[in-house]
């Protein structure tokens, strides 16, 4: 017997009483099982050793009772979020992790082996484990507010715990490729309750008011046969399988750049098997593909990515105290670009304050205020904004030609032209019209933000406030201190990160922060392969086992050849030779080309001719294979020299940079646990960043 | 034939629709972990749900009755738990306190707008969760009661109110004060058995910390088993050597109970059932010490009003608050201990009395008793109300048939 207790599981009871089913119209009763692990909804059930074995005990002894029939609720708002993780990063060997998944399949087939009719009434959110043991049920009803899903694909999971082999019966393949594979590759999309009645997760769903009262008499109506649920059979319908498949492997080649990821790659694998699949088939395949990825590295990754997100969200690392902020009642924007504008849109939306936004003529001005009023008025029509309160947002902007409306601001955030000059310029001329504590802030992405407080009276007040593109999507904001920046600066600083919904963390004022910093290098290390000859189509694909969600060359037509070859310039000046300038670079903006890749006539994509034409032409071209080790090594040299010149304080901080601020997917932990795994940081920097078993497998 | 100025108008006198209520449960068990507005919620819920004609916008008012208005029977009940019922947010609501006539106050106001034209139709309800909100919680008598002696110390609690009857009325004897309380208990069994009460329960989820989810669908206080051995044998809280007892007393309850009230007019324009007709009503005050006679002065307004006669009313549904309180009315009035016509189905020392709700539960059971009693013309509910007083209304009995009657 393998043992996988786990001392610290927070245990979900399983608790039983039987419900008399007479007062609706059924004689007979039902056993309620209720999960619940004591604490309340923001520490939602979850399954662990300890509470499958609970479960087991309620399901054995609701089996033993007089009750006709068996059901399974959750606590308040909540009915089980999953499998708990935290015990999963703890296996260290292959039979643990096989166990774990056969104990969770053993407790939850009961349900629907069951000759006793079994319910379950999700009265709140469920997820993987916590979906599926609805899904072993006979029968489901769900409240109207409830969300549920099968986010194991997004966690580099499957549904193992019988999701993968009963949905696709249950439901059929396309819907099942929806749920399992499309919902989870779109950012852990969960369902609605409407969602998940059309796609028949769910045989009914009630307002949550009296949803319990309501799923009783919906159990009383089918025991007493007044009610009859038909189910399909899906498996001769051979159209429907494979194009379900075929849009499932779709998703994945578009979410990792044609990467063969193994949690994917699986799911389909189980989904298409469950056509004629057994059931018992069905699990012991999901066991094995369980047991394989639990004991993998690239789950141990994306467990880390998954914590570290839901804890940066919460707690900026370096911070001042709260209580050191400063109230910020009007902003300021300097500029009426398009940056400029999507920043004012943002401050306001979620601030609630005045902001004012200033350009140096009035056409700017209007055609920066026309981009927001537009904008309000699409979340209208989304009906993400009531009338009324985009009516609010509309009176809380407006814009001037004279920076005299910066008198009474506490927060001014520049995104004019980069370059030096100009803003060491607009921040003198600020500093005579505004108050001495209003914090100057700007999102420079790659130039000194201690220069530009050069000469200030109070340079104290700046303080770098790092965007990414689109600004209201992008979850990551660098908060860059300078030698000077004060803590109250600082701190209000973050408060209003906070208010804008975003991941913050605080760099120390260097060039280019880390994204950026990172993914020049990086890309630099690709162009310098096409510039030495390598084709274009060898380099550009190089990375392509990791799983990047677009390539080096498409990465540059959505940033521009310009700002590129400007940040490449400013680390090349301060940095030195390692970011090197390139030809091809420089001719892409002498010539104004703007992308590498063009739409072809099919609409798939195609090299942009006017762009390959450019192309330097070197001698010694490399193989992927080169480009790819050269690249990665050279990310861990940067990642090393940032950390030991203190651009931030942990190599956790530059995972969260590079999964929310370039959106690099989970399984490579940001990107240093990727680099450790694959040898590569003891081989350029002598030592790994992360100690093994931090975002890894235990080594035992 | 009497017409009092209700039976004169018509189309605008008002009716009740329909009544429901939760089970009642004994506080500290049954509704331990359910909050007070979720069990109102679900009463308001179910109510609708059975008269589906009613669409919720037409509802003209929501006045919903608890003695403590705080915490989970704050924040304006009667609004917030029209609110959290799903009820459109343009139907208004109020709340309402007359301590344990709170809902059949919210009957009787939302009547006299619909008599007067303000409304056509509207919902009353009464809550009382007296877990959570004891009986007197928060309360802070002003200090002049006692040094002026504007009351005197047992007006303020209400057993001692009853031991005061016991004292005014000695014929009313402990045993007989028993006797009813036995009656009470096994007519609720009766009613139970025959599945009487049942049919106006509206099944509420319930939570506890050992044994999770369940669903109340009968009440948890009566006590069938109930001899006259045993009764005698309990302890008098209220005074040494007293009358009052745990047995011969409603006890402390968790429940709601809500109702709809029309005018005839809309009612038939709806197609919406009539279960009683109101005739008169009327509140009347006592000495706060003996506030369990409050009934019988409010029946006295109140029959005057209708133009009846006590003996005219077919049936009776009076609440037991404690057996003295309805002996003395039934005392006053010339009527046996053990009449027929009094509390068909029991009353409030089988079933409890979660006080502000109890008012539209003593409508209910008068309205099941007009449907089995076409010979029935009238009938009352009548009450006692904490700090001396009573409450009565008269109904008509909308199935009545002359020749039953002849």
């Amino acid at each position: 017997m393998v043992d996988i207790t786990n001392p610290d599981e927070v245990i979900t009871q399983a608790l039983l009483r039987e419900v008399d089913l007479t007062p609706f119209g059924f004689a007979g009763s039902l056993a309620l099982i209720t999960l619940d692990n004591g604490m309340d909804h923001t520490r939602p059930n979850t399954f662990g050793p300890g509470s499958l074995e609970k479960l087991n005990e309620a399901i054995t002894a609701a089996l033993a009772s007089s009750a006709s029939a068996i059901a399974i609720t959750g606590k308040p708002f909540i009915f089980a979020a999953g499998a708990d993780l935290s015990a999963l990063s703890l296996l260290s060997n292959r039979d643990q992790a096989l166990a774990i998944g056969k104990l969770g399949h053993d407790v939850f087939r009961r349900l629907g082996e069951s000759t006793k009719p079994t319910f379950a009434f999700i009265n709140g959110l469920a997820l993987g484990g916590g979906l599926e043991v609805g899904l072993h049920c006979h029968y489901r009803t769900l409240a109207a507010t409830a969300f549920t899903g099968l986010p194991e694909v997004f966690l580099g999971l499957v549904p193992g715990w019988g999701g993968a082999t009963i949905l696709p019966k249950l439901i059929g393949p396309t819907n099942a490729v929806q749920v399992i594979m499309l919902n989870a590759l779109n950012n852990n999309t969960m369902m609605k309750a409407k969602d998940a009645l059309a796609l028949g997760v769910t045989d009914a769903v009630f307002a949550p008011a009296d949803f319990l009262e309501n799923s009783v008499a919906f159990a009383a109506t089918v025991l007493s046969g007044k009610k009859k649920i038909e189910r399909n059979d899906f498996s001769a319908d051979d159209e429907a399988w494979t194009s379900a498949l075929a849009t499932g492997r779709a998703a994945m080649n578009k979410k990792y750049g044609g990467a063969q990821l193994p949690s994917p790659t699986k799911a389909l694998e189980l989904i298409a098997a469950a056509r004629t699949a057994s059931l018992s088939e069905g699990f012991d395949a999901e066991d094995q593909v369980l047991a394989d990825l639990t004991m993998s590295d690239s789950l141990r990754a994306s467990l880390y990515s998954f914590n570290l997100i839901q804890k940066k969200r919460k707690k900026v690392e370096g911070a001042p105290k709260p209580a050191l902020a400063r109230k910020v009642t009007k902003v300021g924007v300097v500029g009426a670009g398009l940056m400029a504008s999507q920043l004012a849109l943002i401050m306001m939306r979620n601030l609630k304050v005045p902001v004012v936004i200033t350009d140096l003529d009035q056409e700017r001005v209007d055609k920066g205020l026309a981009y927001i009023h537009g904008e309000i008025a699409k979340l209208v029509e989304k009906r993400r904004l009531s009338p009324e309160a985009a009516a609010r947002l509309t009176t809380l902007i407006s814009g001037s030609t004279s920076k005299s409306v910066y008198a009474d601001c506490n927060f001014v955030i520049e995104a004019i032209f980069e370059e030096l000059s100009l803003k060491q310029k607009l921040f003198t001329e600020l500093e005579s019209i505004v108050s001495e504590e209003c914090v100057l802030a700007t999102n420079t992405s790659s130039l000194s933000v201690e220069k530009m407080a050069q000469g200030l009276k109070h340079p104290e007040r700046v303080i770098g406030f790092h965007f990414f593109n689109p600004v209201a999507i992008m979850p990551l904001l660098e908060v860059a201190r300078t030698t000077s920046t004060d803590d109250a600066t600082t701190a209000t600083a973050i408060s209003v990160g906070k208010e804008l919904k975003k991941t913050m963390v605080i760099v120390k004022d260097a060039p280019a922060f880390v994204v950026n910093r990172l993914l020049t290098r990086f890309m630099g290390e690709i162009t310098d392969a096409i510039d030495e000859g390598t084709p274009y189509d060898v380099a550009d694909v190089a990375m392509k086992p990791l799983g990047l969600p677009m390539t080096s060359l498409e990465l540059l037509g959505l940033v521009g050849p310009g700002v590129a070859l400007h940040v490449a310039e400013t680390l090349h000046h301060n940095l030195g030779e390692r970011y090197r300038i390139s030809p091809t670079m420089q001719r892409f903006v002498e010539k104004g080309v703007r992308t590498f890749y063009i739409k072809g006539a099919d609409g798939k994509q195609i090299p942009n001719p006017d762009a390959l034409a450019l192309v330097e032409k070197g001698t010694s071209p490399s193989t992927a294979e080169a480009v790819r080790t050269r690249a990665l090594k050279a990310l861990a040299q940067e990642a090393r020299m940032m950390l030991d010149e203190g651009v931030v304080s942990t190599p956790a901080e530059i995972d969260i940079c590079m999964l929310l601020g370039s959106g690099w997917p989970m399984h490579l932990g940001g990107i240093l646990p990727y680099l450790d795994r694959e040898g590569i940081s003891e081989e350029v920097t002598g030592q790994r960043f992360h100690p093994a078993g931090v975002a890894s497998l235990p080594q035992i | 034939m009497s017409r009092s100025h209700m039976q004169s108008l018509g189309d605008s006198q008002p009716v009740l629709v329909d009544a429901v209520r939760s089970p009642f449960g004994k506080s500290g068990s049954l509704y331990v972990n359910t909050r007070a507005d979720d069990i109102m919620v679900r009463v308001l819920r179910g109510l609708l749900e059975r008269n589906p004609q009613l669409s919720p916008s037409a509802i003209d008012d929501v006045a919903i009755a608890a003695a403590t208005q705080a915490g989970d029977q704050g924040m304006n009940i009667g609004r917030s738990a029209s609110l959290l019922a799903g009820i459109p947010n343009t139907v208004p609501g109020y709340s309402i306190d007359r301590w344990c006539a709170g809902a059949m106050t919210s009957v009787t106001t939302l009547a006299g707008a619909i008599a007067a034209g303000a409304y056509d139709i509207a919902v009353a309800g009464g809550v009382e969760h007296m877990g959570n909100h004891p009986i007197g919680e928060g309360m802070d008598p002003n200090p002049r009661y006692l040094a002026e002696k504007i009351v005197d110390q047992d007006a303020l609690a209400m057993g001692s109110t009853a031991e005061r009857l016991h004292d005014k009325f000695p014929h009313l004897t402990k045993e007989r004060a028993d006797k009813f309380a036995l009656s009470s208990q096994m007519k609720t069994a009766a009613a139970y058995a025959a599945g009487e009460i049942q049919r106006d329960l509206i099944p509420v989820a319930v939570r506890s910390a050992e044994l999770g989810y369940g669903i109340a669908t009968v009440d948890e206080p009566p006590r069938p088993t109930t001899t006259m051995e045993g009764l005698a044998a309990l302890k008098t809280p209220f005074r040494p050597a007293g009358r009052v007892t745990a047995g011969n007393s409603s006890g402390l309850n968790d429940g709601a109970t809500a109702a709809i009230i029309a005018s005839a007019g809309k009612a038939k324009e709806l197609g919406l059932p009539v279960k009683a007709k109101m005739v008169s009503f009327a509140f009347a005050g006592v000495e706060p010490e003996i506030m369990g006679y409050g009934p019988v002065p409010s029946t006295i307004k109140a029959l005057e009003k209708a133009g009846l006669s006590i003996g005219e009313i077919g049936l009776f549904e009076i609440n037991e608050a404690f057996a003295v309180q309805v002996l003395s009315f039934l005392d006053h009035f010339g009527i046996g201990d053990d009449d027929a016509r009094v509390n068909i189905h029991g009353g409030a020392i089988a079933v409890g009395h979660p006080l502000a709700s109890s008012g539209i539960r003593l409508m209910l059971n008068l309205a099941r008793g007009f449907e089995k009693h076409p010979e029935v013309q009238y009938g009352i509910t009548t009450m006692c109300i904490g700090l001396g007083m009573g409450g009565t209304v008269i109904w008509e009995n909308p199935h009545f048939t002359q020749k039953a009657g002849a």
